[in-house]
């Protein structure tokens, strides 16, 4: 929610500390001692964002427990192949941004600023991917509110949907599943957007030459932020979308 | 500090040291007149300017709550609903709960003092993320703006708990409003713990080890663990309230499936911990507090550090034990309730140390002193009443009646609130430059120490007697009780009155402090009041122990020249 | 309590105290025993703070500074942070053993208690006996039997309390919560609803009457409204079509209901579950989740289709459901695309009505 004020000053704070305002250079005894704040300080603040994602993988945990044939048929309706393909995104994306920090360590400013643009243009098709979904659920009344239908579960076969109908109490209970999937994902694409924001602005600066004479904790640490995003969706494909799959049936 | 002498002066009966008051001056640049205009104070990166632009604000807001309590007191002044209407008096109680805890006891110690000291504390020049500490109080008054825009707009009614399906469901008060307050809110808590938590571990000076820290700080470590891994989970609860409210999408609605007791676990998985968040860096005051008007290093330095830590961690793993009567499982009422009694074991070794740093010390009795004596005596009394309503068959008779009011408010009011105005006391002469007048002081410490006794322990027996908590009407027979708790709310109210005006009239008027007129150990007192805004010229080397009397007796140069 | 502390003293301490008006009557059979718990834990804070208050006070005294100049530093002591630690850490224990104790015999009900209904509902209580008798923000019980209150909202959490029987239960919407207790001295005592739930939440007060047994009788007699619950369940059964598949035939679509209650089912997945209230309530609205084994999951969902009310009806007649009887009377009956017989049978001459 709000990494991208953290990061934004982190960055500013660190940028002044190399450019013309002396108190902020003051407060920090060495450089050293900056970057490691700075690192620390992101890793602790990712271990915020575990538990903030923590209380909803609690309640998945909780329901799908409960309810667990509405989450298998509900889950089928996701799309494997577009969720695979955004995981691949996410993790090509991941990878250059890993490529992109060696990058600035080693100061090849171009390396960097190719490797800045190709992580946001995988986390841009990821997104652009989600909207797909998100979409398709709109269309066939799998958003949990007013409009949400229980049609497809109850009768599948009239919308020619290869699954084992559910009795209509269970079908209810995938409102709850899709609640999860939408709460999760969201979450997941708000932090995936706000990383996107200030990947345009670590473009530009890279683009500058900050980055590439020595200064790197501002992609370092987004480097690590962008990381901990990738991770909650590795939780997140096989959680949502991989449950009860038989692809050898 | 001379031996006694009885054919010399007599023996004075406090410690303050002040400059000669006929040649003393403030010192001529701090961080109060380093920079001016008002947006060198909005733009501030100065972790002190910032903990006064706090002090401000949470100031405010506590005056705002107290002014619910007192609506609310005058209300139960009879049986009969016959002040305010019903939804008026839930209301009342929500905003009272909201504000107190959210926008004030959460940030109080914390935002102000541990803002101020902890740098200093630890011979750094500053927090490790100013702009984010920055950030941290703008989101503290987004999130009170928007707690009175709740207010103006027509209220809250929900209970500071915001049970669901109340919440979610039966109510079409600005809920949303006051659930985004708090979320925003709680982000000003998590930069401020983690900025704590970055600094005590990074930005130490050289020599200052864990355990040559001021008791201050391992409190204020311990909180911030609580306020990082405690307060997204709050976030998550209020989150999904929303959506719930907005969208309907079931999760706590019994007809479509969901359980309205996942909200309860969400909700006091963090409002648990917070207790604690509010709860230890008041301690962390007294154990400076005692220790200087001891002359003494706290008794069992370790056992008081670890206990902290100990407080924080159990903490974490009790929270059940706000639903014990909710239809949860028995046996996990066994667990919980087995961790309550854990936790309460650290509470009590402290109070116990804090008592033998007394023995063989050499006790003054100035205002920050009595307002500690005062924490001592009532959080021990909230303390063994929290016992109470650990212990499981007892809680089956006591929740939700007004003996939680009257421990919660123990702990938090005789306890925090208490620890917080020793805070404010002790440290006033070293954020201002100026003397508070002792007399007046003393007065508003004795009057608060009388009404709060007056208003919260009647309250433990109307609890008893079964009347419950927010009850805008009660049977004829609770309203003795009842009105003996609104006399002591009045005194309790002029007993807070009194420091706001004092206090503020010291800023013109006080006498001038100079650089340690507690002669106490601790960084913060070996330089500059008001401190200039590097808080050092140069570097510390810590090269004492905590609450070191004897390296003070032999400091020859107790000041650091001032800044001419 | 005699037994551990004076008799006098208990007396002083609840029924002087009571007649002014600064503690509880005991009314019933727990009542003591909380009281007990409580006056020891009373007596720990008091026994606490007045040490910790004698202890400031003499450090103050004898170490104020006019008598003690010069302070002596002191590291600590291993020996008293000990003592300090396993002392508390013991009464806390002891504390919580006495609590649990305490807690399972409140929350535990014995298998002879008779059994209440009550609905919470904003921002009434409505009380329901067995018989038929219904109450609103009342309950009337007798002395010397355990009483079970088997308890659901309708809408928010509610909690049930009575203070002078020192019970108190949280009532929560979609699922069913007991307390029980057994009321020792005829009387009115408060009932109140101790969990904020909107508006009038202070209004959710009532009066528990507890009469002898005698009394007691002649008043169920009195208000004996119409048809016991069990009987409202019986048209509910009928009316609502269960009876179409839980006939009790061999071949029926539905399990066998007589005498369900009380036993283990064995579900279609394997797992085992004892037929208590929750079960038969949550059965009705997720049938899905509760499908004896052997049979089809085919049986409609009733969520929102039948009230709190309604259900608690249902689930007093199955629980007394001996034997499938009546619900094939009520299924001849109730089965009109059939032709009339043009000859009067046996079965056409009952009337499926009590």
């Amino acid at each position: 929610m709000d990494s991208a004020i953290t990061n934004t000053e982190h960055a500013i704070h660190a940028e002044h500390e190399h450019a013309s305002l002396p108190q902020h250079r003051h407060h920090f005894e060495t450089e050293e001692q900056q970057r490691e704040v700075g690192t620390f300080g992101m890793w602790l603040f990712l271990l915020t964002e575990i538990m903030f994602f923590g209380g909803l993988f609690f309640a998945y945990l909780l329901y799908r427990n409960w309810y667990y044939p509405a989450f298998a048929v509900a889950s089928n309706q996701l799309s494997v192949p577009l969720g695979a393909f955004n995981t691949v995104m996410l993790i090509s994306s991941g990878f250059c941004m890993a490529v992109g920090v060696w990058a600035a360590e080693v100061r090849k400013k171009n390396l960097l600023v190719l490797m800045l643009i190709l992580t946001t243009f995988f986390g841009l098709v990821f997104i652009g991917v989600k909207g797909v979904e998100y979409h398709e659920k709109y269309e066939n009344h799998h958003i949990p509110g007013a409009d949400f239908s229980v049609a497809q579960f109850v009768n599948p076969a009239a919308y020619g949907i290869k699954e084992q109908p559910l009795s209509p109490d269970m079908a209810q209970h995938t409102e709850i599943y899709f609640f999860l999937y939408f709460a999760m994902t969201g979450m997941h694409a708000v932090h995936m957007i706000i990383g996107i924001v200030l990947l345009f602005w670590l473009i530009r600066r890279a683009n500058r030459g900050d980055f590439s004479s020595g200064y790197v904790a501002p992609i370092e640490n987004f480097g690590l932020y962008w990381h901990f995003v990738d991770i909650v969706w590795l939780f997140l494909f096989p959680l949502l979308y991989l449950i009860n799959r038989h692809p050898l049936h | 500090m001379s031996t006694a002498n009885s054919q010399s002066a007599p023996i004075s009966h406090t410690i303050l040291s002040l400059p000669d008051q006929s040649t003393a001056r403030m010192p001529k640049r701090s961080y109060l007149n380093n920079e001016d205009g008002l947006l060198s104070w909005l733009l501030t990166g100065d972790h002190k300017r910032i903990a006064i632009l706090y002090l401000i604000s949470i100031t405010f807001f506590f005056f705002i709550g107290g002014a619910f309590a007192g609506l609310i007191r005058l209300e139960l002044l009879t049986p009969q609903p016959d002040l305010v209407s019903a939804d008026t008096y839930n209301k009342f109680f929500t905003m009272h709960g909201i504000i107190m805890v959210f926008l004030f006891l959460v940030p109080s110690v914390p935002a102000t003092l541990g803002n101020f000291l902890i740098p200093i504390m630890l011979g750094a020049k500053d927090l490790a993320f100013p702009k984010i500490n920055l950030l941290s109080w703008y989101l503290y008054l987004i999130g009170g703006t928007l707690t009175l825009a709740a207010l103006v707009l027509g209220g809250v009614d929900t209970g500071w708990t915001f049970t669901t399906p109340l919440s979610t469901h039966y109510l079409n008060t600005h809920v949303l409003t006051a659930a985004t307050a708090i979320f925003i809110a709680g982000f000003s808590s998590i930069f401020t713990g983690l900025n704590f938590i970055v600094t005590i571990h990074r930005m130490r000076c050289p020599g200052m080890t864990w355990f040559r820290m001021p008791l201050f700080v391992w409190s204020h470590y311990a909180a911030s663990l609580l306020m990082v891994l405690g307060t997204p989970v709050l976030a998550i609860a209020l989150v999904l309230v929303a959506l719930e409210r907005i969208a309907g999408i079931g999760v706590f609605d019994p007809a479509k499936g969901g359980d309205p007791l996942l909200f309860q676990h969400l909700f006091w998985f963090y409002s648990h911990p917070a207790v604690y968040i509010m709860i230890l860096p008041g301690m962390g005051v007294i154990s400076e507090v005692i220790s200087t008007f001891s002359r003494k290093r706290v008794f069992g330095y370790t056992a008081v550090a670890f206990s902290s830590v100990a407080i924080a961690l159990f903490g974490f793993f009790v929270w059940e034990h706000h639903m014990f009567i909710m239809g949860v499982s028995n046996y996990s009422a066994l667990v919980f309730s087995l961790l309550t009694m854990l936790v309460a074991v650290p509470s009590a070794i402290k109070i116990f140390n804090w008592t033998f740093t007394l023995q063989k010390g050499s006790i003054t009795f100035e205002t920050p002193m009595l307002y500690a004596f005062g924490f001592m005596g009532l959080f021990t009394i909230g303390g063994l009443t929290g016992v109470f309503l650990g212990s499981l068959g007892m809680d089956i008779h006591l929740t939700e009646t007004y003996f939680i009011v009257a421990h919660f408010h123990f702990v938090m009011v005789g306890g925090m609130l208490m620890a917080f105005l020793a805070g404010v006391h002790f440290w006033w002469p070293k954020m201002t430059g100026r003397m508070y007048p002792e007399s007046l002081s003393k007065l508003a410490a004795v009057t608060t120490f009388i009404g709060f006794n007056l208003t919260f322990l009647p309250q433990f027996i109307l609890g008893y007697l079964g009347m419950p908590r927010r009850y805008h009407a009660y049977p004829p027979e609770f309203q003795v009780l009842n009105v003996l708790s609104t006399a002591g709310a009045t005194v309790l109210g002029i007993g807070y009155m009194l420091p706001l005006l004092y206090l503020g009239w010291s800023l013109k008027y006080g006498a001038i402090a100079g650089n340690n007129p507690w002669q106490a150990t601790g960084l913060e007192w070996q330089i500059q009041s008001p401190p200039i805004t590097p808080n050092f010229i140069e570097t510390p080397i810590m090269d004492h122990e905590a609450y070191d009397y004897e390296w003070l007796a032999n400091q020859t140069k107790h000041e650091v020249t001032t800044v001419g | 309590m005699d037994r551990f502390i004076s008799p006098v003293l208990w007396q002083f301490l609840t029924k002087w105290l009571h007649a002014s008006a600064l503690f509880p009557a005991e009314a019933s059979g727990i009542s003591p025993y909380v009281d007990a718990l409580y006056f020891f834990l009373l007596l720990m804070t008091i026994i606490g703070t007045t040490l910790v208050a004698v202890l400031l006070l003499t450090f103050c005294l004898r170490y104020r500074r006019e008598k003690n100049p010069v302070a002596t530093q002191v590291e600590g002591s291993t020996l008293l942070e000990a003592t300090w630690t396993i002392i508390p850490l013991a009464i806390f224990l002891l504390v919580f053993v006495w609590g649990a104790l305490l807690y399972f015999r409140i929350y535990d009900p014995p298998t002879n208690a008779m059994n209440i209904y009550i609905v919470g509902k904003q921002w009434m209580w409505k009380a329901e006996h067995p018989g038929g008798q219904h109450e609103i923000n009342a309950l009337h019980v007798p002395t010397g039997r355990p009483v079970q209150l088997t308890m659901i909202s309708q809408d928010v959490f509610h909690s049930f309390s009575i203070p002078d029987f020192r019970v108190k239960r949280e009532v929560i919407p979609g699922r069913y919560s007991t307390v029980w207790f057994e009321a020792t001295e005829p009387g009115t005592y408060h009932l109140f609803c101790t969990q904020y739930c909107g508006t009038l939440h202070s209004m959710m007060i009532g009066e528990v009457t507890v009469l002898t047994p005698d009394d007691y009788k002649k008043w169920l007699d009195q208000s004996n409204s119409g048809m016991s619950l069990a009987q409202n369940g019986e048209r509910l059964f009928a009316s609502m079509g269960c009876n179409a598949c839980h006939s009790g035939n061999a071949a029926a679509r539905g399990p066998n209901l007589a005498g369900v209650y009380g036993s283990k089912l064995i579900l279609t997945d394997g797992s085992e579950r004892l037929v208590d209230d929750a079960y038969l309530r949550d059965a009705i609205l997720n049938p899905s989740q509760h499908v004896t084994a052997g049979y089809a999951p085919i049986m409609p969902t009733y969520q929102g289709q039948i009230s709190e009310d309604g259900l608690i009806d249902l689930v007093e007649y199955i629980k007394g459901l001996q034997n499938n009887y009546r619900v094939q009377q009520t299924l001849m009956t109730s089965q009109s695309d059939q032709a009339a017989p043009t000859t009067p049978t046996a079965a056409t001459n009952e009337t499926g009505k009590p």
